[in-house]
């Protein structure tokens, strides 16, 4: 079934759009990523306009996020201090982000700066997860191996203004979780993602919290950096499609709770592997994408420059 | 003065009829002339249809031509070129044109080459090339026309410009039909339709219509909400986000129950 965009201006198939959103939905629920990091780049490939896929697409994190962090809520897996102190963070990087991402515009080289951002960060963080869920998952296999303390003290640890985070189990200092939340946001404005995919991993081996928690406090706090996000595209841009939001996001919800049904039955070492071994999938699609040569080197951009 | 004015008014009028003896003007019609984009529009097609006029017997030089265009509306665009630098592929030159339409297609009686003389494609702005204005683009690129070659290629590739010769059905060099496909991803706006006769490449007479082009329906109060209210538009958007999600949650929940 064609269906025409009002905002996007085209017509696309209502279907493709619908499991579309049901497999962000999926990866939202098992994994406590937004889903940003896919939906963007397969919104393009569908000819959606960037602009309009890069805001359509924080409008929809919005609602698989609610409907993901309302599960968690019922295994009591949200550290709300926690969240709060990261979402103050990420508010004031993502406006900067914003910031940086019209300024490159002028440049002219944005789109550029996004792929090589997604490549490097999705590369780096792939392969460390994949290293560290690996040895994990082989540690948990041998019971006789030596376990590894389940608190490192670092240099972090000795930071001013401390506070107790009762869920995580942590009494650190504010000023990582806040930093952390700061960079997020300012990568998720410029690469048009909720950040999920960075938040993830440096709430486990940047802060050490416990993985239980992670999944839960992450999305509350992609919650609000991508409304956010998604109220000032609607006024600065006029991006956000309506039409195409709601498809994707009624996939999306349906997927959102099957995948974290899923992300239950799995083990946590497992389901960080599977999340790394996607990381990585997708940073090499996008690193292909600029090595190989191009079926066409000609593109057209509307409007003036 | 009036009648200097009247005198100078009939000299300028049809310098082109003046060329054929027997005075052949068009007089045609379209199948609509309104096209609403509704929430299922998958691209429409137009019908333009017509006849000859004339007070003298058909001339028996050449045969009579007709050539129909169908214009969107036009606007700037850049487009880029992507070149190999350390490695990765990148966009580095740039050509600005300054007026393209986003759609045009062109229909004709026979091949375009014998319809329709340079001269008159100059002057007219008829064939694809032609309705594209590229004024000022050799200063920015060495090979500057590539750019605009790509740009019909792909908008050609997209089905946005098409060029059908000898579609165009013409019976007893009298009456005649085209038929115009219009692509699902429309522009909204005035879509010009022009109807040109020909006799050995040159216009005896030329006609134009509009066919307006709108958003309607639930389209249309979107995208007016979305550019006149925005921020309520955000808000709603937001919502309606919110309300999928603690629905979707809700329902699952009693459903496990």
């Amino acid at each position: 079934m064609q269906l025409y965009l009002p905002i996007a201006e085209l017509s696309v198939n209502a279907f493709a759009l619908l499991g579309l959103g049901g497999i962000v939905g999926i990866l939202s629920g098992m994994f406590g990523v937004g889903g940003g990091f896919i939906i963007t780049p397969l919104l393009f490939f569908m000819g959606i306009p960037p602009a309009v896929a890069v805001a359509t697409g924080a409008n929809l994190v919005v609602a698989s996020s609610v409907s993901g962090v309302l599960a968690q809520l019922k295994r009591k897996a949200v550290d709300f201090r926690m969240g709060l102190v990261l979402l103050v963070g990420g508010l004031i990087g993502s406006a900067l982000g914003i910031w940086v991402f019209a300024w490159l515009t002028t440049l002219g080289q944005i789109d550029l700066f996004v792929q090589l951002s997604y490549v490097l960060f999705l590369g780096l963080i792939g392969a460390m997860m994949l290293k560290e869920s690996l040895g994990a998952l082989l540690r948990s296999r041998k019971p006789n191996a030596p376990i590894r303390r389940a608190h490192v003290h670092y240099a972090v640890h000795k930071l001013p203004l401390k506070m107790k985070f009762r869920a995580s189990g942590l009494y650190i200092s504010v000023i990582p979780p806040m930093l952390a939340g700061a960079s997020v946001g300012f990568l998720s404005a410029i690469m048009g993602v909720g950040g999920g995919f960075i938040m993830v991993p440096a709430m486990i081996y940047l802060l050490g919290m416990p993985t239980k928690v992670v999944v839960g406090t992450s999305l509350f706090q992609i919650i609000f950096v991508t409304a956010f996000t998604t109220v000032m595209h609607a006024v600065a841009s006029q991006t956000v499609d309506m039409v195409l939001a709601l498809l994707l996001i009624i996939g999306g919800v349906l997927g959102a709770q099957i995948g974290s049904r899923i992300g239950v039955m799995l083990r946590a070492e497992q389901l960080r592997v599977l999340l790394a071994l996607m990381v990585l999938a997708v940073c090499l699609r996008i690193a292909l994408g600029l090595l190989l040569t191009p079926s066409e080197v000609y593109s057209i951009a509307l409007g003036a420059p | 003065m009036i009648r200097a004015l009247a005198l100078l008014l009939l000299l300028a009028s049809p310098v082109a009829a003046q060329d054929d003896p027997s005075g052949e003007t068009i007089v045609a019609g379209l199948s609509q002339n309104l096209v609403a984009i509704t929430t299922n529009f998958s691209g429409s097609e137009i019908l333009i249809y017509g006849a000859v006029r004339r007070e003298a017997p058909i001339p028996d030089t050449a045969p009579l031509e007709v050539v129909v265009t169908v214009q969107g509306p036009s606007g700037p665009l850049v487009v880029r070129r992507k070149e190999r630098r350390f490695g990765i592929w990148m966009n580095t030159d740039a050509v600005t044109i300054s007026r393209a339409p986003s759609f045009y297609a062109i229909a004709s009686s026979a091949p375009l080459e014998e319809a329709l003389s340079e001269t008159e494609n100059l002057r007219h702005q008829i064939t694809i090339p032609r309705a594209i204005r590229a004024v000022g683009i050799a200063a920015e690129a060495e090979d500057s026309p590539l750019f605009l070659d790509a740009l019909i290629r792909l908008r050609r590739e997209e089905g946005d410009y098409a060029l059908s010769e000898s579609s165009v059905k013409l019976l007893e060099s009298t009456l005649f039909r085209a038929d115009i496909a219009l692509p699902a991803n429309l522009t909204e706006g005035d879509y010009k339709v022009r109807l040109f006769i020909t006799r050995d490449g040159a216009v005896i007479d030329s006609h134009e219509e509009i066919i307006k082009v709108n958003k309607d329906g639930l389209e249309r109060w979107i995208h007016n909400l979305a550019h006149e209210q925005p921020l309520i538009y955000g808000l709603l958007s937001l919502v309606l986000a919110i309300a999928a999600g603690w629905g979707a949650s809700a329902l699952f929940g009693l459903i496990r129950r």
